[in-house]
Formats: structure tokens, sequence, C-alpha cells
């Protein structure tokens, strides 16, 4: 008997018991669909986690001042004023081995006024610098540079959402004066849009200026105290490199004992890139370990049905011996109906598997990711899972006596 | 029906070796230790065109003798020429490939497949064969013609008569040509008038050139056929031609002639 024959035989077996055909798959759909889900579901998460950690910048570190006891007494973290600018000028001029660039940060909130129109919003002291550690692109305009922070220059680089507050669209917006606070500042560059952070905060609604505009003329502090520094390491490798090196170099400059606490803390992002990575790569695993299990439980779900089914037709396949049926036409038989039910199951499930997924996705706000290798070798492990299931009572079925088969009631 | 027996295709040109030769056959089947002697040296010879009934109570060879002609199963000791070619030491798929090309089967239990039309039960021999779909379809409607159920294609063996339901099981015997017969019990479910009825079929089948083989334990079913062989203890008994064979055409004819 050639394929197309087998074939039609048995796709005519399998209609002529629709419900136990329908049950037989039921496995296999479900496998198949939770396997589609899961993968899809998992990389999504895995693609917002990864794009949001990638929007704060590559390689990135950040130096915290750190508490400080006095008298017994801890301060809370960032208490203290014990990050200066010539910590920043000296990692950056000691350290280039392992890192790229230093961007002081000191924070103030202000109220912004362009004609009639006002907005509060946060304004970021820092240098150029900044910019590269974040990698922000400006869209219009230039970034304010050394002499900008050396003589605390009334210029301004506005985020997208600020614009947005401020100007009419079309307005021309590079040039004119805007006022923060109380001082009047120059539109010199347009920070390109950056959308949400991974704590869910508008990233774009920021004004950057120089370090020292901010620190001498909006908070009006004559102190070199740093909020933050925003360090980038020169490659993913130099990470924990840069780390250790700033680490010491900051103890050596404060004056640390060997014993003393630093009173300053390094954040590295790609740790917390790490682990965030981690976890959503052990829920995948959980999930596709659970998905493959299902494929296993949907194979035996064929495999029990086949050997009722073969059980119940021996009579069926002793007449098909008797009129020249040989082992293997039988064999194969039983095989391909096992086959289709596993691959009629798998499309099913594939269909149901990324409608699931794309509902998920859009409820999740993440990228519905379908890769088609996934779907191929979904559908390949879903007809292997028929072959192995309908291997054994297949064999049976060819291996039956004509005579015995005949008899049988 | 009334072909020539060169254009239905059945038996063998004249002068060639018989359809079935045995020699000594011997079956022994073991059952744990026991050792059951189910057929004990038989030989025997059918000649194309012949109509042999065999006979014997239960237990007497007669099943197993008919399953080892048959190529259902293999003979302990002792050799069996089918047309000349001996199957006694084929392989089980060898054997497969000789019954499906030479040798059509009719039970008593009719063994026609559940939920399955009439045309599709009869296609399923040349579906082994790998016969084309559309020739598989004439051929056996053909089949189904000859045993007349020509109107009757599409029905299911749900919606055929006992009687019915063995011409088809008969047409499924005839539809890849063999060059014999074999009916097993092909009465046993059928009441007396059908039972006639298909006798008849078989007489007209052997008239058109076809060898039959006849299992059966009723003698008055065994009366059909022109030779009637009895088997013993997996031994024959007794062997020899009918004198008088009963005639399904004249029964007919009396049965209706009564009832008018």
């Amino acid at each position: 008997m050639n394929a197309a024959a087998s074939l039609r035989t048995a796709l005519r077996a399998l209609r002529k018991n629709k419900l136990r055909s329908l049950l037989a798959m039921l496995g296999i759909v479900i496998a198949v669909a939770a396997v589609m889900a899961t993968v899809s579901i998992g990389q999504g998460a895995q693609a917002k986690v990864a794009e949001q950690m990638e929007s704060l910048g590559a390689n990135l570190l950040m130096v915290l001042p750190g508490s400080i006891a006095m008298h017994g007494v801890a301060t809370g973290s960032g208490a203290t004023q014990n990050l200066t600018r010539d910590d920043a000028t000296a990692i950056e001029r000691d350290l280039t081995a392992s890192v790229a660039s230093v961007a002081p940060i000191n924070r103030t909130g202000a109220q912004v006024v362009y004609g009639d129109q006002n907005w509060f919003t946060q304004v970021q002291g820092t240098t150029a610098a900044y910019l590269q550690v974040r990698a922000w692109p400006l869209v219009q305009g230039e970034a304010f540079g050394r002499e900008e922070d050396a003589s605390a220059a009334k210029v301004c680089v506005l985020g997208q959402t600020v614009v947005n507050k401020l100007f009419v669209p079309g307005a021309p917006v590079l040039g004119e004066q805007i006022r923060v606070k109380h001082v009047p500042c120059k539109v010199v560059g347009i920070l390109a849009v950056k959308g949400q952070s991974f704590g869910g905060s508008d990233q774009d609604d920021v004004i950057l200026m120089p370090w020292s505009t901010v620190v001498r003329r909006l908070i009006g502090s004559q102190s070199d105290a740093v909020g933050q520094m925003m360090i980038s390491a020169r490659s993913s490798s130099a990470v924990s490199d840069a780390d250790r090196e700033i680490t010491a170099l900051l103890r050596q400059r404060h004056r640390l004992s060997d014993q003393a606490e630093p009173d300053f803390q390094i954040r590295n992002l790609a740790e917390m890139q790490d682990a965030a990575k981690q976890s959503t790569e052990t829920i995948a695993t959980l999930l596709e370990a659970v998905a493959a299990i299902s494929l296993i439980v949907g194979g035996i779900g064929i495999a029990n049905v086949m050997l009722v089914s073969v059980t119940e037709r021996t009579r069926e396949i002793g007449i098909r011996m008797a009129v020249g049926g040989r082992g293997r036409d039988i064999l194969f038989q039983f095989l391909t109906e096992a086959v289709v039910l596993a691959t009629v199951g798998g499309v099913i499930g594939l269909t149901l598997g990324i409608g699931v997924s794309k509902w998920m996705a859009a409820r999740g706000n993440w990228p519905t990711l379908l890769s088609p290798p996934v779907m191929l070798g979904t559908m390949l492990a879903a007809g292997l899972a028929g072959v192995v299931a309908g291997f054994y009572p297949a064999l049976r079925a060819s291996r039956l006596d004509p005579i015995e088969a005949l008899r049988f009631e | 029906m009334g072909r020539s027996r060169s254009e239905s295709g059945h038996g063998n040109a004249p002068g060639t070796a018989p359809v079935v030769e045995t020699r000594d056959l011997e079956k022994i089947y073991r059952m744990g230790d026991v050792e059951v002697r189910a057929l004990r040296g038989v030989s025997l010879a059918i000649e194309p065109g012949e109509f042999i009934a065999v006979m014997g109570a239960s237990g007497s060879g007669k099943s197993t003798f008919m399953n080892l002609v048959g190529c259902l199963d293999r003979p302990t000791r002792g050799s069996y020429l089918l047309n000349g070619r001996d199957v006694g030491k084929l392989s089980r798929d060898q054997l497969a490939r000789v019954r499906g090309q030479q040798i059509g089967f009719v039970f008593q239990g009719f063994n026609l497949l559940p939920r399955t039309t009439a045309v599709e039960n009869v296609e399923l021999p040349l579906l082994y064969q790998g016969v084309a779909a559309r020739e598989r379809h004439r051929r056996a409607a053909e089949a189904l013609h000859r045993v007349g159920l020509g109107d009757r294609l599409d029905h299911t063996s749900a919606q055929l008569s006992g009687g019915q339901q063995q011409r088809v099981a008969i047409a499924r015997a005839l539809v890849n040509r063999p060059s014999l017969l074999l009916a097993d019990e092909p009465t046993g479910n059928l009441d007396s008038r059908t039972s006639v009825e298909v006798m008849g079929i078989f007489q007209e089948l052997n008239e058109q050139g076809l060898t039959v083989l006849l299992v059966t334990h009723e003698q008055d079913i065994a009366e059909h056929g022109r030779r009637v062989v009895t088997f013993k203890d997996g031994v024959v008994l007794s062997d020899m031609p009918l004198a008088r064979r009963r005639l399904a055409r004249d029964e007919l004819r009396a049965q209706e002639e009564r009832s008018a």
C-alpha cells in the first residue's frame, strides 16, 4: 500500500471515530498550545525586560554616597555629601583602562516657563558625558561642553516631554529662551525619546543643564558634593574591573582604613540586568519544562487511544491481513493514524497558542514574538510524539496472528 | 454473469499443475507441554475448476487444513504447492502477498469492515496490491455486479441483510481474480433459503472456472460441491466425487413452486 492510500485509510478510520479522535488529540492540542504560548510569552517578557534595562545605558555603574556612622548613629544612604566633583574627575582621569565616561549628577525639581506655558520637571545638572553613559542621542542641537560647565552657562537640553509641554508642535525650540526657576536659559538641544524606565517613570520628562549651572545657580550651593555618578565601563567584561578599581580609588581618596565600611556604594547595573534576565530565564525554562511534560502526556494520550483502538479493531486487522495486508502495511496504517492525530492536534494547538500569546502580549504590553523555528520545532515534536506514541500499538497490530485476529470477538 | 472462463480470469490453463497439492501435510500446535497434532499427514490435490467440500466434526482438522491452504499458517511438516509453487516455507510477508494475489476468502461471520461501504470493502484487497484508486473502484463495482449487488455499492454493512453482506464478502474474495476461493462455513450465519442462494453463487462462479474449496459441517451444504473430502482426527477419512450434487438453481425453483 502506498503512502497516499494509507493516509486516506487512516483519515477514514479517524473520521469514523470522531469523538475518540478528538479526545486523543486533545492532549497534543493543549501541549502544543502551551508550548507556543509559554515560549512566546517568555520571550516577549524577556525582550521587554532587556529593552528597559538597555534604556538605562550599557555597562552602567552607579556610584552613590553611602551612609556613615557618627557616634554610633548611622545615617541613611545618600545622606552624606562625601562624593565630589574631584572624585569624578579622578575616576575619569586615573581609571581610563576600565572606565569610558563619568557623569556627575545633581538633581533638583524646577518650575519651567516658556511664554504662557509652564511645567514642573526634574533638572539634572551633569556633563556631556551623561549622554554617552546613557547612550542617549540628541535629535536636534548640541550638548553643552566643558566651557559651559566651567562658566555655569545658562543653557539647557530638553527632554521630549518638556518640549511637548512648553512648545506648540512645529514651533522653533532651539535657541529659544525658557525660564528654569528664576534662571533664563537658552535651549541648545533636544533629547531623543527614551520612553518608560524599568520602574515605569517617564524618562523624557527631564531637563539637562551643566552641573555647575544647576548647583551654583539653581540650588545656590557652593559645595562640590555630587548627588551621584553614572559611569560606563569600556565593555561588559570591564564592568567588574571598573567596580573594583573605583572602590579602591574612592577608599584611598576618602582615606578609609581597611576595616572601615565604605562611605559610598556602587551599583552594578550589569548585575541587576543579569539578575532580571536570570529570573525571566528561569521562568521561561520552567514554562518550557511544563510544556514538554504536557507534550509527553499528550503522546501518552495518543498511545492509549491507539492501544484501545488496536484491540478493538483486532478483527479488522485480521481481515486486512487475510486479503493480503502485510505486517508493514498494518504497522504503517496505525502509525499513520497516530501521526495524523498528532499533526492535526499540533496544527489546532499552534493556532490556539498563537491566539493565546497574542492576547497575553496585548495585555502585558510586550511584543508578540512568534519565532518560526519554535513553531516548526513544536510541530516536529508533536509529530515525533505521534510516531513514538503510535509505534508500539502499531507494532502490536502488525504482529497479530491473522487466524487469531479473525477469530477475535 | 455467464462469462467465459478466460474472460473472468480465474483458474489455470488446462494441463498445468493442480491448484492445491499437499503431501504428508502435518501441523502440530504446542500448548505448554501438550502437543496437539491437528493434521497428521494429509495428501490431497485439487485440480483447476474443482468444487471441493471439506467436511468433518470440530477438531477433525478441517479448519487447520483450510488455514494452511489459505496461506494463513505454515505446516510443521510436509509440503504444500499452490499452483506448483512451494509456499510452505515462505515468510509472513510473502504469505500475505500470496494471499492477496491468489486466494479469496469468504468467512462464516462475513468479516466486513464496519461502517464502511460495500464498494470500499471490496476494494480492500486491491489496496494492498497497489492498484490505483480509479481502477480499484471500477473493479470493485464490477465484482459487486457479479454477485447481484450492483445497486448497493454505497450501502454500509449495517444497511445490508445477512445474505447481502455475504455477497459483498464474495465480491471481495473475487476482486483480485484469485485462483482459489476458500469459503469457511459461509452459510453458518444464514437462514436456509439465503444459504441456498449463496451456494448458487458459488456454483455459478465454479461453472465459470473458479476453483472453490468449501469447508462446512452441514451435509446438505457440502452436497453442492462436486467432490466431498471428510476429515477425522487430522487425517482424510474419505475422498469421493458426488454423483448427484445439489443444484441451487433447482432448489430455489422448487421452493418457489412450493410457496406458490
